[in-house]
């Protein structure tokens, strides 16, 4: 075969251990479908307090949403996508190649962006003529 | 018998791509490699998305007033097509590493099921996009733009009990059109090299004739209001002019985080700087506000969805070739499923921050 069909069966740092891969996969699923709904919900209520209140230039609600978003992703790549079955050197080198440059970009794209944003409100270019 | 399908024959040379660095075959690794690239990819569109958003902070149009249509129900929907978009990519997800899984078991039959699974969950998700698209591009009220490129839209002042905000009026409901005729110009009259695109269905005039009849309505810019109490109590001036200038604007300056309605003469005074009418969207206009807005819209879903088509068609020939039992003589343990397996995931995985970006933040 060469293939060993060892799967690594326990989700959130060991707590919850399934006792098949199929059955990993129903409960993925599921978590997964929860963090869903739970952001289409606050994404209709939008509780005042979450969007009234900001932390570094964001409300907090979005960064509930980017953070809920990142844990999807999380287990989407490990779990759906198996990296958690694979050799961790791989493992690195996909997921913090790719953290690095995101985060480089991310810093410098929006940075620029809220200091244009800037220059247009409080300085002395028109833009609505 | 295995080596007549899977092996290249470089398997003993160290750079040959038989052996297995990281335990990870060849294939599996390029596939990687190829989605290390795709998702920088993906991830520089969401951040210019990011910058355009950062740069019109206070005018971006809101996403629950542009995306709330669901299939079969009039009015305001927000939210519900796309969380259930969603969920069909996350189940059809589901479905293709329930065949990855039946791969490893070299059971035909039930990688066969899971991968017919697979593509109708891609089909259906693709169905969705076209609806979502065509909802977009045909767009609901219409409004119109003024020679600086802002979007004025247009409310209804009289509220019903119990209404956070003013209501959207269709351009439709109170328009007058005029009976003069203005014929698209088009390259085959007169001179052959010009021509103009089609035109709008009502002209400013008309949009103007129809507002004027109509006390109730009132303009509304894509200006969202701030927290007028905040900068009061600021105690800067800047801050303190600012808040004077919405209060002296919008009728709805004390309702933070809603599109600004200007009062009756100030409507006015702004439609007359209008200069075409403009409805749903497309590459140059939209109705809903910033120009960039439909633009992103547009090219990051899109090129989503070429991704979603593209996986189908894969999954398509992957499905076809198990039927053929190609992969079953391979003996790999249907390797090739896990691998489109892979991209489809990353499929899904860039739908979960599309998502966010578009619908929710």
């Amino acid at each position: 075969m060469g293939h060993d069909n060892t799967h690594k069966l326990a989700i959130f740092r060991g707590t919850l251990k399934f006792k098949s891969n199929v059955q990993k996969i129903w409960g993925v699923l599921i978590f997964l479908s929860l963090i869903t709904i739970v952001e289409v919900g606050l994404g209709i209520v939008k509780p005042a307090f979450l969007t009234e209140n900001y932390f570094v230039g964001m409300k907090y609600l979005n960064w509930i949403f980017i953070i809920l978003t990142l844990v999807k992703a999380y287990y989407i790549a490990w779990d759906f996508m198996h990296l958690r079955d694979e050799k961790s050197s791989l493992r690195r080198a996909i997921v913090w190649t790719g953290i690095f440059l995101i985060c480089y970009l991310m810093f410098i794209l929006l940075q620029e962006g809220s200091y244009i944003e800037g220059v247009k409100t409080n300085g002395y270019i028109k833009w609505n003529f | 018998m295995e080596a007549t399908v899977s092996n290249t024959g470089t398997e003993d040379k160290v750079w040959g791509g038989g052996n297995e660095p990281l335990k990870a075959s060849y294939g599996k690794m390029m596939m990687w490699f190829f989605l290390l690239s795709d998702a920088l990819t993906f991830s520089g569109f969401l951040a210019a998305y990011g910058f355009s958003r950062f740069k019109f902070i206070d005018s971006w149009p809101i996403a629950d007033e542009v995306y709330n249509h669901f299939p079969g129900s009039h009015g305001d929907n927000p939210m519900y097509f796309v969380a259930l978009m969603t969920f069909i990519l996350i189940a059809s997800s589901v479905t293709m590493v329930l065949a990855v899984d039946a791969g490893h078991h070299n059971d035909k039959k039930k990688v066969t099921f899971y991968m017919f699974l697979t593509i109708i969950g891609g089909a259906i998700f693709l169905g969705s996009q076209a609806w979502e698209w065509t909802n977009f591009i045909q767009g609901s009220y219409g409004a119109v733009e003024t020679k600086g490129g802002q979007i004025l839209q247009f409310v209804d002042t009289n509220m019903a009990e119990g209404d956070e905000k003013m209501h959207r009026v269709s351009v439709d409901d109170f328009a007058k059109v005029s009976h003069k005729v203005r014929v698209q110009h088009e390259s085959k009259e007169g001179l052959w090299f010009e021509s103009e695109p089609t035109l709008p269905e009502y002209s400013v005039q008309d949009v103007v004739t129809g507002f004027n009849a109509k006390s109730n309505l009132a303009v509304r810019t894509q200006e969202l209001m701030p927290n007028i109490e905040r900068l009061k109590a600021s105690g800067d001036a800047a801050d303190a002019a600012k808040a004077a200038r919405f209060e002296s604007l919008y009728v709805n300056a004390d309702k933070t985080g809603q599109k600004g309605v200007l009062t009756r003469a100030e409507s006015e005074r702004a439609l007359k700087n209008a200069v075409v009418y403009v409805k749903g969207a497309n590459l140059v206009h939209n109705e809903y506000g910033n120009r960039l807005f439909g633009d992103f819209f547009f090219f990051i879903t899109g090129f989503h969805g070429f991704h979603v088509f593209s996986g189908v068609l894969i999954n398509i020939i992957i499905f076809f070739n198990v039927i053929l039992g190609t992969y079953d003589r391979r003996k790999n343990n249907y390797e090739m499923v896990e691998k489109v397996g892979l991209y489809w995931h990353f499929v899904d995985l860039v739908w979960v921050f599309v998502f966010t970006f578009f619908y929710l933040v």
